[in-house]
């Protein structure tokens, strides 16, 4: 691949039964693509929980991802609330989620564990009041 | 075992199965979804009471074999149309999630 390519998507907030179609896209991207299937699944499970999470904690954002010769960029921008403590936020098991979001299925606590242990790089930049950025690589 | 042969082995049905000749792999049973997506592994078969239509995304992006709906659930309409979009197999037990691990750790 001489040029990276770029795909990017809007993410809307508080819709849980579109959440997680931009992850499918990419899913389905990368695959047209030929990459490793094992690489594909770790952008997917990286991707998802990011993706869940503007959807819920941030009312949506936005998603780019970049694809070139030996690495796939995972780009999260949200204009939500920010998150206040990231080291806390990052623990397994802990989450702010509400009842009626954990009575779907969500709110261990699991989501940014699942994000770094799948990726080989993650940057979270966050601004209370302004908003969340969070940036993932996975090599390949 | 695939998807299809486990869906007609005693106590499970199909529900509806989009990619039938998928090799089932080792099982996870869960019902928080991150803790499905960081633990379970591609080829699983994921047993769950979860029927939200999230349940399909998971799948799909986790790379599961299948999804057992165990204790009778069924899928919401949602989760059915989403499942079938992203190829994921769904098949239903009316055991609970223990007895339906078990009886799957029989057949694979
Ligand atoms: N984009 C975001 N904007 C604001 N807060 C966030 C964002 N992402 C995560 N958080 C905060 O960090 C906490 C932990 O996130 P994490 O994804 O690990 O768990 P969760 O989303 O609560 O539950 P799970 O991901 O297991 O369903 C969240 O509960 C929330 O308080
Ligand atoms: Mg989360």
């Amino acid at each position: 691949m001489a040029e990276s390519l770029r795909f990017h998507y809007d993410v809307d907030g508080g819709n849980f039964t579109s959440a997680g179609q931009a992850s499918v896209q990419v899913k389905n991207n990368l695959s047209q693509l030929g990459l490793d299937p094992a690489v594909i699944r770790r952008v997917s499970i990286a991707m998802y929980e990011g993706e869940i999470n503007m959807v819920i904690h941030a009312d949506g954002g936005s998603a780019d991802i970049i694809v070139d010769d030996s690495c796939v960029t995972i780009i999260l921008a949200d204009k939500g609330p920010g998150i206040a403590d990231v080291e806390q936020a990052m623990q397994d098991g802990f989450s702010t989620a509400p009842d009626n979001i954990r009575s779907l299925g969500f709110g261990a606590g699991m989501g940014l564990p699942n994000m770094k242990r799948y990726t080989d790089f993650m940057q979270i930049d966050s601004v209370v009041g302004e908003g969340t950025t969070i940036t993932m690589k996975v090599n390949f | 075992m695939t998807v299809s042969e486990l869906a007609s082995a005693g106590g499970f049905r199909a529900i509806a199965l989009s990619d039938p000749s998928r090799e089932v792999a080792g099982c996870y049973v869960g019902d928080l979804l991150s803790w499905v997506m960081g633990r379970a592994q591609a080829g699983n078969a994921w047993i769950t009471i979860m029927s939200n239509v999230n349940v399909a995304a998971v799948a799909s992006l986790a790379d599961v074999a299948c999804v057992i709906f165990a204790e009778g659930v069924q899928p919401d309409e949602q989760a059915l149309a989403a499942a079938q979009m992203r190829g994921v197999n769904l098949i239903a037990a009316d055991m609970p999630e223990y007895e339906a691990a078990v009886a799957l750790s029989g057949l694979i």
